[in-house]
Formats: structure tokens, sequence, C-alpha cells
């Protein structure tokens, strides 16, 4: 079976059923794109547009290549410079977009809910490439892809997430998602950006690194927004990396075979330290890797494929 | 010219009066009310047979924006007091937050003027606090009373000053106005959007903690204290301001406070969908904070239900959750959502329900309204409360159909409603009732 839903929102709204098809179809493709001729003919007549509305370099290159990968057509569209400017409504941009028979939109947006406001208002099939502080489900994703190939499963591994969880839509996502597959969650972070509450999400909370570390079979650091940096969350970037930051000392808490995990891009000596980052426990380079295979399986799922018999190759 | 409303359910909480009967109105005031059947109708006297249906005094809300001068887009003078007329309100109480502010005597003399013209209920504008809503110099309140203002506030915006605030209180209490402060500490409240608990959280929705409200209603609450100074606190949605409220009254502070009906009917799951219809300012509580809200009207710590009927276009609200504009076009669901919240519930009865809709609100206002005692203007609701209805937000009588009610299946139905004695609205399947001897 495929995926049947037009949209991927969230990874709260799968099941770990479909957590897994995606991630067993995204092995397929980390095959094609290690073979010379990363193209297979998928998405052939097809356009996907590329619609971010705050800037991002990576996750839009590794949207666009995944999609040229399949043989979709690609526009990136820069809504800022745009509509946005003249007093169009987010609604007015899309319904605009859609107008020009478009098959996916790939959306990252500043507001939380906003994709899923498109998604409900057009008959395009709509991914989340980041909602506000909601959810950014491919790379929760990816994520869970690359620990599964370094692990095997996610069951019963420990991972825990560092840094501002409040405000990281990468958290949301990979809570959501490892709780569902069976992984225990932990959070850290300083109280002011810990929400308590997601206790409620199966998840459990910490304010102190080293217990929150403590023999963790993955540790995934989140970048530290610089615009937090004003002194009103945490005292100073150095205060945080005091108490905070990932370095080598700190890793002998955790598992000797941890992996270091990061989104991206980092802050190297504040939320990781240099000596980490490039370690042999990281597997951020792969992370990247990974992302393009996990968003070729999701286009592709996504469009039908899975659906019938037929070859990715 | 008389007109009896017979075969009624006759309530009128002022008086406690709640029996079946007739309600006989004369050239625009209350008669009396008589046993059913005590007295025939006269030959011209116009007869509405109520049959099966409560009649009332018209509700009187005091919080309510009417949009004009400046957003007729949203709503105008004539849309909104038909929108109240639908929802059975004949008197409401408009906020200053128009453009330009009511803060001059021209404007509210606009407004009042409109509203005679073009209205079909009573408005009693509300005036600004401080020139401009700017929270920096106090509005020139004595000129405004006399033009008729009863009450002041910068709706919206909080008199931040300590200062100017306590000055207001004792300058506005000199004249015998009521001061309404929108309670927010922006620095707490900030850019938040819902309620700080978990799905506001989980949604990724900046949160307005408890204490942004409650902060300011403390502040206030002292003021008032010391000052000896009537207070009013609108929107209230916490369980902290209901406690805090509660102390303050039995410490004698003069302080009134009221809650909306969406307090009473939604909690913060409702977000869920980010549908910008639940984006109202105070946010919309958790379910601890509602029963809060319930136990502090029942035992009277909250005096008065009202809407804060806010309409906004599509414009606004078809927008990501953050950036749409908060606020519930309210006037035509109030009474049914009471009704089906409380009333059929069992947590009040109609009576008491109803008290909180007229004359509490009535007397906080000091308007001679929401009483249905001989003499008074004959301001009436007809309604059938057990009558279900579906909420269809898109044949609102109001400009606009902002509503997280919309498809409701709710209680109560507004069969008329009567201002200085003469029919504002009717529903369409009453009109035969409603006849010439």
């Amino acid at each position: 079976m495929g995926l049947q839903r037009k949209d991927l929102l969230s990874l709260e709204e799968l099941s770990a059923e479909e957590i897994l098809l995606i991630l067993d179809t995204a092995l397929s493709f980390k095959e094609v794109v290690q073979r010379p001729i990363k193209k297979v003919p998928a998405l052939r007549g097809k356009t996907v547009v590329n619609l971010f509305f705050e800037n991002s370099t990576r996750t839009r290159t590794s949207f666009e290549l995944a999609a040229k990968r399949l043989s979709a057509d690609v526009v990136n569209f820069t809504a800022s410079a745009s509509s946005l400017a003249k007093g169009e409504t987010l609604l007015d941009t899309v319904r605009n977009i859609e107008a020009m028979n478009v098959h996916t939109i790939i959306m990252r947006h500043s507001c939380s809910g906003s994709v899923r406001l498109v998604a409900e208002s057009i008959k395009a099939s709509v991914v989340n490439a980041g909602d506000g502080t909601h959810e950014h489900p491919t790379q929760g994703l990816l994520d869970m892809f690359t620990i599964r190939e370094c692990k095997g499963s996610l069951a019963g591994l420990t991972v825990t997430l560092v840094g501002d969880i409040t405000h990281s839509r990468v958290a949301r996502s990979n809570i959501h998602g490892l709780v569902k597959l069976g992984a225990k969650v932990r959070i850290v972070g300083p109280a002011t950006l810990v929400p308590r509450s997601f206790t409620r999400l199966g998840v459990e909370v910490h304010t102190n690194l080293e217990e929150a570390i403590q023999d963790a079979d993955v540790i995934n650091i989140l970048r530290i927004q610089l615009e937090r940096q004003d002194g009103k969350y945490f005292p100073s970037s150095r205060e945080y990396a005091n108490l905070y930051g990932v370095n080598a000392r700190r890793l002998k808490l955790a598992k000797p075979d941890v992996l270091i995990m990061h989104p991206g891009p980092m802050n190297r000596g504040i939320e990781i330290s240099p000596r980490v980052a490039d370690g042999p426990h990281s597997v951020i380079l792969n992370q990247v890797t990974n992302g393009v295979a996990v968003r070729m399986a999701l286009l592709y799922l996504l469009s039908g494929g899975g659906n019938g018999d037929e070859n990715i190759n | 010219m008389r007109t009896l409303i017979k075969n009624a359910r006759v309530i009128d909480p002022a008086s406690g009066h709640d029996a079946p009967g007739d309600l006989w109105l004369e050239d625009g005031k209350v008669l009396e009310i008589t046993p059913a059947g005590a007295r025939a109708a006269q030959k011209n006297d116009a007869v509405i047979d109520a049959a099966g249906a409560v009649v009332a005094p018209g509700l009187v809300d005091l919080h309510v924006h009417l949009r004009e001068p400046g957003e007729e887009y949203k709503e105008t003078i004539a849309s909104g007091t038909r929108a109240a007329a639908a929802g059975g309100v004949t008197s409401v109480a408009c906020m200053p937050n128009t453009h330009p502010p009511i803060d001059n005597l021209a404007t509210v003399e606009m407004v009042l003027s409109k509203a005679k013209q073009q209205g079909v209920v009573n408005v009693y504008p509300i005036a600004c606090i401080t020139k401009g809503r700017k929270g920096e110099e106090l509005a020139e309140m004595g000129e405004l009373q006399a033009a008729g203002v009863k009450a002041v506030s910068d709706d919206g915006e909080p008199v931040a000053s300590p200062m100017l605030m306590r000055s207001a209180l004792q300058y506005a209490g000199m004249l015998d106005l009521l001061v309404i402060n929108h309670a927010e500490e922006k620095s707490l409240t900030g850019n938040g959007v819902a309620h700080a608990g978990f799905m506001a959280a989980k949604l990724g929705l900046s949160g307005v903690p408890r204490s942004g409200l409650e902060i300011m209603i403390a502040r206030d609450l002292l003021l008032a204290e010391e000052t000896g100074c009537r207070l009013h606190i609108p929107h209230v949605s916490t369980a902290g301001a209901v406690r805090m409220i509660r102390e303050a009254k039995a410490r004698g502070v003069k302080v009134t406070a009221e809650t909306a009906p969406h307090y009473l009917a939604l909690t913060d799951e409702c977000l869920a969908t980010y549908d910008t219809n639940v984006r109202v300012n105070p946010p919309v509580p958790e379910a601890s904070d509602q029963a809060a809200l319930i136990a502090g009207l029942q035992d009277g710590t909250l005096d008065a239900i009202a809407t804060d009927h806010a309409p906004h276009s599509r414009r606004e609200k078809e927008m990501e959750f953050a950036l749409a504009a908060p606020g519930i076009s309210g006037l035509e669901t109030s009474l049914s959502l009471v009704l089906t919240t409380l009333v059929a519930t069992g947590k009040m009865s109609l009576l008491e329900a109803l008290r909180r809709m007229t004359a509490n609100p009535a007397a906080i206002l000091k308007i001679p309204k929401g009483t249905l005692a001989p003499g008074a203007d004959a301001d009436v609701v007809i309604f059938n409360p057990e009558a279900e209805r579906v909420i269809q937000a898109k044949e609102f009588v109001s400009q606009s159909n902002n509503t997280p009610f919309d498809q409701w299946q709710v209680k109560g139905r507004v069969l008329a409603t009567l201002v200085a004695g003469q029919v504002v609205f009717f529903d369409p399947a009453f009109e035969g009732k409603i006849r010439k001897v």
C-alpha cells in the first residue's frame, strides 16, 4: 500500500505504519542516489513548487534535489519578495500558484499551522517543510531514518533532544515520530525553553544535561537561535555553552556507541563543541545525505507511488 | 397603543418573577404583568401569542464592538444593532476602539445620532479612558459623561501606567463613570495567541500565561480598593481572576466583572485545527478555568455575561493563526450558548442566567434597562429555551460571520425582540403569532 493521504503536515498525524512505510521506501531511494545516474522517472510530467516564506538553503535544496531526481519539474518561489509586500494574503498567493496546475507544494512559513491552512484550502498535495514552531516532519523522518540506519531499530532506544524545545519544530516532529516507533525520548534545556507539559506527549522532561544524556543512544542537538540570545531566556551563549553545550567530557556519560545528530546549521562552540561535531560519533552529514532519499520517498508516496507494482527503477 | 404578549412564561430577574402569565405594554413602556388570561385584549391592541415561550427583559450586552466609525466593512451601527436584535439583545454598550476612537464629544454624538437614525436597539457608547487610547492623558470625561457616556475603557489597550489608572479611577469615580480596564500585562502576553497550556505548546503557538492577565487584574483591584472607586473587569477567563475578584468583593471592593459565552463553551482543546475563529483575546482557557468561571457565575462573583462581540471580515480571519485578528461575532449566539452550557446542564436556573444578561449588566452601567417593572422601557425578548437549532454562520445578520460555533447544535431560538414596544426582530416562523385583534 502507498500513503493514503494528500498532504504531509505533521508526524503527529501519521501512524507508526505510515512512518515505517516512508522509511522503508527511503531505503530504496538511498540506493538510487548512490548510483552514477541518480534519476528515476517516477514524477515525470509533474510540477513541484518550493514555496518558502522563510529563508532556507539546505531544506529547499534537499527538496529540490529530491524532486529533480524523481524527474519532476521544480519551481522555486520565494514569497517574501513578491506577494506579501503587495498586501496579498497567504491564501491568495497559494490559490494563484495552484491555478497554474501544480501537483505538489512544498511549503515553509514562519507561522505555526499555516501549512495546514493552505492544505485545507487547495487540491494540490502539500508538504510541510517547517511551519513556525510547530513541526518539520521531513526533518523528523530523516532523523529517524538515520538512527535506524545506524541502530537497526528505534524501539527501546533512548534519544535525548537538547536545546530550545519550546521554539523548535524539529523537536516536536522528533518527539511524535520517535514515541510512535517505541523510542524513549528525553528533552532537556533551560527551564525557560522546555515545556514541562510535554510529559503529556510521553517524554521525560529534564533541565540537567548530564542527567538527560546518561546512557543515551542518540543525542540530537538543536540549534540555539541567535535571536533568542537577548538575555531573556538565558543569560548568554557562554552560559548556555557551560550548561548545555555537548562536549567530549559530557559525551562519556552516554552509551559508548552514541550517535550525535544536529539538524544544522551548527553553532560550533555553543550547543556543540567542535570535537563532538566533527568526531567519530557524529552522523550529521549522513543526516543531510539521507534527507534527499527520505524526501524522494515521501514525494513518491504522496503522488500515488507504492500503490501498485510500479518499479522505482 | 397597547400590546399584549400572552400565554408566556414571564421571567423578570430584577423582581425574581418567574410564572406563566401575560405581559402588557403601553406606549413603549411596560404596563404590567398579569396572570394568563386575566384580562382580554381590547380592539386596537396588538397581540402576540407567546404560547410555550419565555418572555423576559431584552438582553443588555455591555461589551460589544460595532466597528463604526472606521471599520464599516466589518460591522456598522445599523448591522450590529440588527444582529443584537436577532440575538434578543435590546441594549448594547459599544467599545471605543474605533477609528477615530470615541474619545471626544463629536464622535460620541456621531455614534448616538447614527444609532438613533439607523440602529434598532439602544446604543450606549463607551468612551476612552485616555486620549487616543494611548494611555498618556485622561480623556475629557466630564464632557463625555454629559453627552450620555456611562462607562470608559481603552478596550484592547490596558492602561499600563499604575499612576494613570489610579488617577482614572478617581476622576471617573467623581463623575460616577464606570471604568472598564482591559486586563493584560503586555510584557507577559507579548505576541501570545493562545492560552499558554499544553495545546499551545504542542501546536507551536505563542502562549498567553494566566499571569499575563491576572497581574493587571490584581493591580486594578488594589487601586479600586484604595480609591474606593468602581471598577469593572471585562472578559474574565481564568480561575485565578475569579478567585481574586471573589476575595476583593468579600473585602467590599466596588468591583464588578463579566465573562463571555465563548469561555463557557470552548476550551483550548479546540485549538487543534488552528481554526482562526477560536482566536480571541483573552484566549480560550482550559477546562479547569471554565469550571471556575461557571462557579463564579453561580456565586455571583461574575456579575454579567457579555459577548465581546468582535466582528471581523474574512480578510482578517482567512489567515495564519498568529496573524488573524482576535475576536468572535457573538451577538447572535450568546443566548443559545448560555442556555446550552448553563441552563440545559442544570448549572444555573433560567432566571439566574437571565439576570446576568439583563438586570446585572444594566445595574453595572447604571442604565434603566433590563427589567419588566411597570413603567420600564418596553424592551422585551421572546424566546423558546427548549428549541433545538443548528447555528448557521452564513445566515448571520451581522455583517461578519466569524464564529467558532458554526454548525453547533444548540438550544434556544429567539422568536421576537421588541424595543420600546416596537418589534425590531422576529423569527419568520413566528410571524403568524403577531397580530392585531
